[in-house]
């Protein structure tokens, strides 16, 4: 369905990737924001708790982000869209109610608008390193969708595809920006309302006499009802059946968090998303995501000046990752190039689908500023040699 | 010469509250002569007397013992993660306003591991009825010392006998600005009721304390007897005092429970303090949340698309 246009501010605009955030966030018909002070991504919560009274949206400032993130998982049931924004310490503590969104399969976004750490680190300058947390932070075994906007305007593009995504695989959905992409400001168009195309959220016909909350009849993801309908349905944190009631056994589990991750590993090809780039009879190939896809451009055009065949892939979807891409690319060139600002997490997944048939180079950092081209460029060099 | 023996008597109707519960979840994970149940059984009285719409009541518990009433209520029931079922609730509420909001979970999860969201779901009035049970000890998990364990009483953690100071949960509850505050134990089973059914007909942050037998760890750690002996002792030193100060209904190792009501006023609720704030700074721009929530139902399409404009950083 179109979105609502009270969300909608259409226009031109001149923003930062935080408010494109929070643009992004209303115009997909978010109306529920918890959310906790921490920089560098308060301006988003600023932005939508200064728009968000005249939309019906309700934006709460909890005591922590441990509540924030329960707040939004609670919200969701009522089939309000709902989304916290954070950074790393945050996030941090976010991740024990990830896991529930994850379990109860309840649609929901976290930006998280990643800083240097690990700890409090570097609350102001710019870090990827929770890229692996993403994937991994809460404990057990899930599988959940993250996203990495390389400009505001596309912070704002992504939001929308994030609410969307959660909508349709009733997962968390983690918008992993940083301080970099945050922080800089560029101009954002946002389309008139009528362009913008939202998956409402899916309520089951079925009666509640006849209605299990977590029965998926062949498909992968269970329908949908919400709370205060009259379905008296039962959701835990717990290993559960098909009506929600918890089940203590190795049989229950395995059906259980089977479902939770081939709901995402089964759809991955329809979820994986990237800009690819002379690909084709590249010699190496520059993998990269975020703020630091822009620094590697300038290190591209380095390499390719000096005659090197450089292909780029910018992923957009990060978590699930591009396997079959890079496992089809891997036997074809000589070797992949992973800058990224930490010191080696895509960089694992991509050696591991490369699976030793092509050279995988790590281009580190530890964060606090981007990476010098020059250094991206000197890895090129190296694995074209 | 034959006797006959009497067939004996099995329970055919059915519990006055089976209509509340989910009774193809029965039996129940609780101890015998633990006191949840009766606890349960009052808030079901309650909420049949007071006939609220079941439809609309959310019940919302933790992690524990306690944290498991969710999971038998047949009402949209929640059972989230320890120490979080006051901000689940909190995001219900206020993005469905319309809802009866009720939070059912134990003193380790409410007030141990979830106190932080406590005392500030009080503070805000947030609209919700939260009923506490309290067993003075980590029931779940095997005995471990609870915020709430008396000084001198044993648990598994504090063997040679607990040395930290409990809370006193109503002086807490009313310090932070809950508008109702009652506790009573599990043998006062009409008068926890009528707390129960007053709490529901209130608004605001209303905390309900029901002091509850664990026998399997509490008494037992602590020679205190069976569930029926701790009834006795409810019975023989519980001591009703409405309207005492809060301040001085803290709990000792086997000492008097001082019961009643102590709090039960009215004050605005966040929702009514911040609709109130919203139509006096924003007057017809304010778009409250609908009472039915946020969800987005049918297409809505603006007449006309909207002029661009261009804004700066500092247009927020």
């Amino acid at each position: 369905m179109k979105t609502d246009p009270a969300g909608v501010l259409s226009g031109a605009h001149y923003l930062d990737g935080d408010f494109a955030c929070g643009e992004g966030a209303m115009a997909a018909g978010c109306r529920f924001v918890a959310g906790y002070p921490i920089t560098p991504s308060t301006e988003v919560v600023e932005r939508i708790s200064r728009r968000f009274p005249m939309m019906g949206g309700t934006f709460i400032q909890m005591e922590d982000e441990l509540a924030s993130m329960a707040a939004v998982v609670g919200a969701s049931w009522t089939g309000t869209k709902s989304m916290t924004v954070t950074s790393g310490p945050g996030f941090s503590l976010m991740m024990e109610n990830i896991g529930l969104a994850a379990m109860m399969e309840t649609p929901c976004v976290v930006v998280d608008v990643q800083r240097g750490g690990p700890s409090t680190g570097l609350p102001t300058m710019v870090g990827q390193a929770d890229m692996m947390q993403a994937r991994w932070g809460s404990h057990g075994d899930y599988e959940l969708i993250a996203l990495c906007p390389q400009s505001p305007q596309e912070a704002f593009d992504l939001m929308i595809d994030a609410f969307n995504l959660s909508e349709l695989y009733r997962v968390p959905v983690l918008l992993m920006t940083d301080e970099c992409v945050g922080h800089m400001t560029e101009k954002v168009v946002i389309p008139p309302a009528e362009e913008i195309e939202i998956v409402p959220r899916a309520l089951t016909a079925q009666s509640p006499e006849e209605f299990l909350p977590y029965r998926v009849d062949g498909n992968y993801i269970p329908e949908f009802a919400r709370a205060g309908d009259g379905y008296r349905f039962h959701t835990t944190g717990l290993t559960h059946d098909e009506r929600g009631y918890p089940v203590m056994s190795a049989e229950c589990q395995e059906i259980c968090v089977r479902r939770l991750i081939e709901k995402i590993t089964k759809n991955a090809d329809k979820i994986v998303r990237f800009d690819e780039e002379e690909t084709d009879g590249a010699d190496v190939v520059v993998v990269t995501y975020g703020i630091t896809a822009r620094v590697a451009r300038m290190a591209i055009d380095m390499a390719r000046e000096r005659g090197v065949k450089v292909g780029v892939i910018r992923l957009i979807v990060v978590w699930p990752f591009a396997e079959k891409l890079i496992r089809e690319l891997a036997g074809k060139i000589k070797g992949f190039v992973v800058p990224e600002i930490n010191y080696g997490q895509i960089v694992l997944e991509v050696e591991r689908c490369a699976a030793g048939k092509c050279a995988t180079v790590s281009v580190p950092h530890g964060g606090g500023s981007v990476h010098e081209p020059d250094d991206i460029c000197q890895a090129i060099l190296g694995v074209a040699k | 010469m034959s006797t006959i023996v009497e067939e004996p008597k099995v329970a055919t109707e059915e519990h006055p509250v089976a209509p509340f519960l989910r009774m193809d979840r029965i039996p129940h994970i609780w101890c015998p002569t633990c006191g949840i149940g009766t606890v349960v059984k009052c808030f079901a009285t309650a909420l049949e007397e007071t006939k609220v719409d079941l439809n609309k009541t959310m019940i919302v518990s933790g992690i524990g013992c306690t944290g498991r009433v969710a999971g038998y209520m047949k009402l949209d029931a929640f059972h989230t993660t320890h120490g979080r079922a006051i901000p689940f609730a909190t995001g219900l509420k206020l993005s469905r306003p319309e809802l009866l909001v009720t939070v059912f979970s134990g003193d380790g999860d409410l007030v141990g591991i979830g106190g932080n969201h406590f005392i500030h779901a009080a503070r805000r009035n947030m609209d919700m009825l939260v009923i506490l049970v309290n067993n003075f000890i980590y029931g779940m998990t095997g005995g471990q010392n609870a915020p709430t364990t008396p000084l001198g009483a044993r648990t598994s953690t504090m063997p040679y006998g607990n040395f930290e100071r409990p809370f006193n949960l109503p002086h807490l509850a009313a310090s932070c600005g809950a508008t109702y505050v009652a506790r009573w134990t599990s043998l006062h089973t009409r008068r926890l009721t009528k707390a129960f059914k007053e709490a529901i007909q209130r608004k605001g942050f209303r905390f309900v304390e029901a002091i509850a037998p664990c026998s399997t760890l509490y008494a037992r750690l602590n020679r205190l007897g069976t569930g029926f002996d701790l009834m006795r002792f409810y019975h023989d030193h519980s001591e009703i005092r409405h309207g005492a100060d809060p301040a001085d209904v803290g709990i000792g190792f086997q000492d008097k429970i001082i019961c009643g009501k102590f709090v039960d006023e009215e004050r605005p609720t966040f929702t009514e303090l911040m609709n109130e704030h919203y139509t006096k700074t924003l007057g017809d721009k304010y778009v409250p949340m609908p009472p039915e929530g946020g969800l987005l139902r049918e297409p809505v399409h603006s007449p006309e698309p909207e002029e661009a404009v261009v804004t700066g950083r500092d247009d927020s």
